[in-house]
């Protein structure tokens, strides 16, 4: 089977991943979007590491996991934080950065 | 090595700011002391540097050279010529003054006392010492990266004095007052910096081209004017005009030249009389000052091409400036147009090329200096016995207090260029220089005197003639203090008027070697009359035959 | 000697800053100090001049450069000094004159606390005039003619709580500006077309210039002297200028300073001989103005503005004598003394009459005089005589000569100035006759004024008639003494140059013209205010007599042409400056803060259009990179 296509599978992920950001209101679901559209990049440096016959692609792939996990960590804890003190998870509510 | 005596002259007002900045708040009155002393002891050096300077010897003179920022060509390069010597007399001169003028300025500010370690007082007359170390470095720096450095950290002090300190309220409420002092302070600030900003693009630029002709890039003066004498360094025309209107912009914008012009009435409006003579007797000079030394010499080509607008320009600020000095209701705004139609004057002298011109030029910067402070001064205790800056508020102060009116009149006198004050022969060395290339400039310009003597002279009438206003009947003649600030200027604007040839001799050396670099001579006269009528003039000495 | 020529001005420049300076401890003794140090520098001039007598006619110009004043490059100007005939002739008259009206001021000036400062102000004004004539170059003497101007500036205004006193010096000192620019570009033209501006060289060789130069040099001069010497159209300051004390109008605005104009245009002879064109309208000014001011004159019931409008007459004389060229230099100055003699007196006497009548200056309001004051009576009935022209008083003397100078000049040309000249003796009998008719003849028209306060007329203190006694002898006396022998004339040939012109009338046939019109004067106004009362209020008059009280017109006129104007374009100009100039620096200012505020609403807190944003930026950056890659 062609790599080319895990290709094509990581766009469709990464679009989704990017519209439910968009789109969705819920912190955590945004949070899990982003994580999709992470994943869908880790697919895409794996599908071309194959391609281009090198390990560039996976070890750019473990970094992005560290870093993903990382983010997770960090994004969690304030969503939790926000949720407790605003009882929303919704993210049009905390828009006081404004100016 | 040398001791460096133009670090030393400007370090130590800069150290003097330090050390009153760092009297205890509770020891008010000691700060104002501690600032006077260091302001005298600038005095003194700069004395020194006026006795060590020898008006015909080289070029530039005490001249100390340190590499600083090596891989920009960076230096730190002092000189002196005899146009610097002669403002840095002039600044430190004015300094101590402005400090016994302002010596109650920061008053009104102790009483508010918002928290103990509030001290206004430091802060005033520390920010009035910070200004003066840098003018004298400005006037000093002869690597044009080391004068932008503190041409612009000039604005920074000033901005504090002219929007930290005022005059009391008076007719207005304190709001609008306050209202009113930080519109000043920040349109200040942003002409300046806009001119500064400017600038900075025409300084990188300058940068460039060395280095492209040169290897290395420079930015001392003395390097540039010899490659170019010596063919090594060329500017391409349009190149070199660029870099002139960068630098020329803000020294107009300083100056300040028509229609750059507005932000120096409010500014001088709304600061109090001491911190309005710093700007237009002190810092704006710099911006005079670097139009002859960096603008004329660094671009003597793109220079003459920018003659004929400049000059007309020049011709406006004259003529606009004194009229709408008569249009004025305000005795400071009233000065501060007076001082716009000054600077026209300066500038004049200066693009007229000539050896008249530019003395002339030179010695107007330190006779307008001198009877600036001396009008405005007298003006600011005026204004401090009333606690009104409008015209209308006085009259018949003269029967009251009439010290006070006789050194109003003397520094109004002085500002109209009375003969026998200094500013008369400068003025009229301006108006000769110009005459002498451009005859009908120079005519539209002595316009200018009669315009001069009708807004000085309405002000005199209105403020001090004419039956005494109930307002002012219990106005106190002038205090020793403030007599101390006005007698010796007074005294001054009468030497220089009578005997003004030391200046002059210091003076023109620097005008011709100017004139040498941009490559200009004096028109010559139609019909000379014979040498020999001026045999027993000192300068020619060994001309033939006597005075018929 | 040459030494003593700058000790000259030094010593009253020495009185005016101590007078000035010292404070209140010398207001008892500022009178007698200035005017011993006045004194003083008459006598440092009578040792000159009798030094100058004893030298060989064509060697008496003393020189001496004091110091190198202002030299920059080709620009050189010294402090030096020149004294020939002509300024010598000045100095004693400065200095004679003035310490005459010192001594006067004493007693006039008794009672005002601040006569130190006036005395004072005297002093600095000998010390200034005494500049203007010594100087040996037109920048210097330009020290000395705005120094006077100075002077006079604080005269006129010294009694500074009135108002119209401080306008009168204000109004003084700004036309005597306008005039100055004249002086100022005078010099420049000099400079630019000779390199030098000192008397010796230029005048010199002021004919190797081109005519059209010298010319414009002269016209310059002549807009100098204008001003100094209020000759049309710069007159409008001197009628005002009478605000002043009274010894300051006989000293300053009589005798001495307004004369400065023809000791400039007589100095720079040279430039004007060689420039007929800038002559012709030396000669046209003076001819106007002394017709004009003679009318003034006549209309006048301020006994000083009467005056002033004879002083600007007897000017206009002067001017048209040495607009003449050298047929009528040496006959401006004879002239000039002799009017400083008569006019000095004339305002003295005035002066006298005005103590003695509580300060009243209308002459509608005196009347009959003669009796209550007879020194000051006799002493101005002198100098009435020798301003008319009395055959065989001063005044007779010098003006005949000038008539006959203007005959002389030739032509049709010179009938004009010579039908002038004799038209302006004719209305100066008139108006002086009237003067005199109105003050010390007639019944008394003086009443008690609302405080029921009646002036008592008396004859004034010794300090001020001796003045007087003094000056009516030198208007009696002068004018003969100088036609001795042509004692004057060989006096001041040598400076100035004298030749004879061809007058197309014999000079029995002008003086007995003269006499002619002066008895037609006379007669007239005996007609009008000697044989029938005069009325307290003046009547309606004419229109021209209407026109010459408002000292025809020349203050509305200037109002309408330079004043309103002026004050139009300045108040437009504010209205520019803050609306249009300012207005586009804040308006760049508004419109950058108007755009910020927009580009604020991007930012509206929301993290998703944060994060559309970037989605779109990261979607064109990667759209224009393909781009880029496919072009």
């Amino acid at each position: 089977m062609s790599p080319v296509y895990y290709l094509y599978l990581a766009a469709l992920l990464f679009t989704i991943g990017a519209a439910g950001v968009l789109i969705r209101r819920n912190a955590i679901i945004l949070f899990m979007c982003v994580e999709l559209m992470l994943n869908a990049c880790n697919l895409a440096f794996v599908a071309f590491s194959r391609l281009h016959g090198n390990l560039d692609g996976q070890i750019i792939a473990f970094f992005t996991m560290v870093v993903a996990a990382a983010e997770v960590v960090v994004g969690l804890a304030i969503i939790v934080t926000v949720f407790r003190s605003r009882h929303s998870a919704s993210v049009d509510d905390a828009s006081l950065m404004k100016l | 090595m040398s001791f460096p005596l133009l670090t030393v002259t400007a370090a130590v007002p800069a150290l003097g700011a330090v050390a009153t900045a760092a009297v205890p708040a509770a020891k008010r009155a000691a700060a104002k002391w501690v600032a006077l002393a260091f302001s005298l002891a600038t005095l003194v050096l700069a004395a020194l540097v006026l006795v060590r300077f020898d008006p015909g010897g080289s070029r530039f003179q005490l001249t100390e050279s340190h590499a600083w920022i090596k891989d920009f060509g960076v230096r730190y390069e002092l000189g002196v010529d005899g146009i610097a010597v002669a403002l840095i007399a002039l600044t430190a001169v004015l300094i101590p003054f402005i400090i016994l003028a302002g010596w109650h300025d920061a008053d009104p500010l102790e009483e508010q006392r918002p928290n103990r370690r509030w001290r206004p007082t430091q802060g005033f007359f520390a920010l009035i010492l910070m200004v003066e170390a840098m003018v004298v470095i400005s006037f000093e720096a002869t690597d044009v990266f080391l004068f932008y450095i503190f041409f612009e950290a000039m604005l920074i002090p000033m901005y504090f004095l002219i929007g930290g300190f005022g005059d009391r309220a008076g007719e207005r409420s304190e709001e609008e007052t306050a209202t009113q002092r930080s519109y000043a302070a920040v349109k200040f600030l942003l002409y300046n910096l806009a001119g500064g900003l400017i600038m900075l693009a025409a300084v990188v630029g300058l940068y460039a081209v060395t280095a492209d002709d040169l290897g290395t890039g420079t930015f001392s003066l003395q390097e540039i004017v010899q490659s170019r004498a010596a063919g090594d360094l060329s500017f391409a025309t349009s190149t070199e005009r660029l870099l002139f209107l960068g630098f020329f912009f803000a020294f107009a914008v300083k100056a300040p030249l028509w229609p750059l012009h507005t932000w120096l009435p409010n500014a001088m409006g709304e600061s109090t009389a001491p911190v309005a003579v710093l700007i237009t007797a002190v810092v704006d000079k710099v911006g005079t000052f670097a139009m002859l030394r960096f603008c004329l010499q660094l671009f003597p080509e793109a220079s003459k091409w920018a003659t004929p607008v400049i000059l007309v320009l020049a011709l406006v600020s004259i003529i606009y400036g004194a009229l709408l000095a008569v249009g004025q209701r305000d005795i400071k705004r009233l000065i501060a147009y007076a001082s716009i139609s000054h600077f026209g004057f300066i500038i004049l002298g200066i693009f007229a090329m000539t050896t008249q011109g530019q003395s002339g030029a030179t010695l107007y910067m330190v006779n307008h200096g001198i009877s600036t402070a001396a009008l405005m001064l007298v003006a600011g205790f005026l204004i401090t016995r009333r606690g009104s800056r409008l015209i209308a508020d006085y009259g018949g102060v003269q029967k009251v207090a009439p010290i006070l009116a006789g050194t109003f009149l003397i520094g109004g006198l002085a500002t109209l260029s009375l003969p026998g004050l200094a500013p008369f022969i400068s003025e009229f060395l301006v108006l000769v220089g110009t005459f002498s290339r451009y005859p009908a400039l120079g005519v539209i310009a002595t316009v200018g005197i009669v315009l001069a003597a009708l807004y000085v002279l309405v002000l005199y009438q209105r403020t001090m003639t004419g039956p005494v206003k109930a307002e002012v009947r219990s106005m106190p003649d002038l205090k020793a203090r403030e007599l101390i600030v006005v007698a010796p200027l007074i005294a001054l604007l009468l030497f220089l008027g009578v005997y003004p040839k030391p200046l002059a001799d210091i003076v023109n050396p620097a005008v011709d070697h100017t004139l040498s670099v941009v490559d200009e001579k004096d028109p010559k006269p139609d019909h000379p009359v014979d040498a020999g009528w001026f045999s027993y003039s000192p300068m020619h000495d060994g001309a033939s035959g006597g005075a018929k | 000697m040459e030494n003593l020529i700058g000790l000259l001005v030094a010593v009253p420049l020495f009185g005016a800053a101590l007078l000035l300076c010292g404070g209140r401890r010398l207001d008892g003794k500022g009178p007698y100090i200035g005017t011993v140090l006045a004194a003083a520098s008459f006598g440092i001039g009578a040792v000159l001049f009798a030094d100058m007598l004893g030298r060989g006619e064509h060697d008496r110009a003393l020189h001496s450069t004091v110091f190198s004043w202002i030299p920059v490059g080709g620009f050189r100007a010294d402090v030096a000094f020149q004294l020939d005939q002509l300024s010598m002739t000045f100095v004693l008259l400065i200095t004679g004159v003035g310490t005459l009206i010192h001594i006067y001021s004493i007693g006039y000036m008794a009672h005002d606390e601040r006569r130190r400062r006036f005395f004072g102000y005297l002093n600095l004004f000998l010390a200034a005039m005494l500049l203007l004539v010594l100087a040996d170059n037109y920048l210097l003497l330009y020290v000395g003619w705005e120094g006077v101007g100075l002077a006079s500036y604080l005269l006129i205004g010294f009694w500074q709580h009135k108002p119209s006193a401080a306008t009168a010096a204000k109004k003084a000192f700004i036309v005597n500006r306008v005039g100055d620019v004249g002086l100022s570009i005078a010099i420049m033209l000099m400079f630019t077309t000779f390199g030098s501006f000192a008397f010796a060289p230029v005048l010199a060789e002021a004919d190797r210039a081109g005519e059209g130069k010298l010319t414009a040099i002269g016209l310059m001069l002549l807009l100098a002297a204008c001003g100094k010497s209020a000759q049309v159209p710069l007159q409008s300051w001197l009628g005002d200028a009478m605000e002043g004390p009274t010894p300051v109008s006989a000293l300053i605005h009589a005798a001495t300073m307004v004369t400065a104009g023809v000791y400039l245009i007589t100095r720079s002879g040279a430039i004007f001989n060689a420039a007929p064109d800038a002559q012709t309208a030396v000669v046209t000014v003076g001819a106007v103005t002394l017709l004009f001011g003679a009318i003034v004159g006549c209309a006048k019931d301020d006994i000083k503005k009467a005056l002033a409008g004879s002083t600007m007459s007897q000017i206009g004389y002067m001017i048209l004598a040495a607009g003449l060229g050298p047929i009528g230099y040496v006959f401006a100055i004879m002239h000039l003394v002799t009017h400083g003699f008569f006019k000095a007196g004339l305002f003295l006497g005035a002066g006298s009459v005005m103590h003695s009548m509580n300060d009243e200056v209308d002459m509608r309001k005196y009347g009959g005089l003669r009796r209550y004051m007879p020194i000051t009576f006799v002493t101005f009935g002198l100098g009435y005589l020798a301003i008319i022209g009395f055959p065989g008083l001063s005044g007779f003397w010098s003006k005949d000569k000038i008539i006959e100078a203007a005959f002389a000049k030739g032509g049709t040309e010179g009938w004009i100035l010579g039908g002038a000249a004799l038209l302006g003796a004719a209305i100066t009998a008139y108006y002086m006759t009237r003067v005199m008719l109105l003050t010390f003849f007639g019944e008394k028209r003086w009443v008690p004024d609302e405080n029921g306060n009646e002036p008592h007329p008396h004859e004034s203190p010794g300090s001020m008639t001796f003045p007087m006694i003094v000056l009516a002898f030198g208007s009696v006396l002068a004018g003969g003494l100088f036609s001795l022998n042509d004692a004057f004339v060989k006096w001041l040939e040598p400076v100035t140059g004298h030749s004879h012109g061809h007058s197309p009338l014999s000079a029995a046939a002008v003086t007995g013209g003269t006499v002619v019109v002066l008895v037609i004067g006379v007669a007239l106004a005996w007609a009008q205010y000697g044989r029938q009362p005069v009325p307290r209020t003046a009547p309606r008059g004419s229109l021209l007599t209407r026109a010459a009280r408002r000292d025809l017109l020349q203050d509305d006129f200037n109002h309408v042409v330079l004043v309103q104007p002026g004050q139009y374009l300045t108040r437009g100009l504010v209205y520019v400056d803050h609306k249009l100039v300012d207005g586009v620096v804040n308006g760049t200012a508004a419109s950058v803060g108007g755009l910020s505020g927009r580009l604020r609403k991007l930012q509206n807190g929301y993290a998703r259009t944060y994060a559309v944003s970037m989605f779109g930026g990261t979607a064109v950056l990667i759209a224009a990179t393909l781009l880029m890659r496919a072009v």
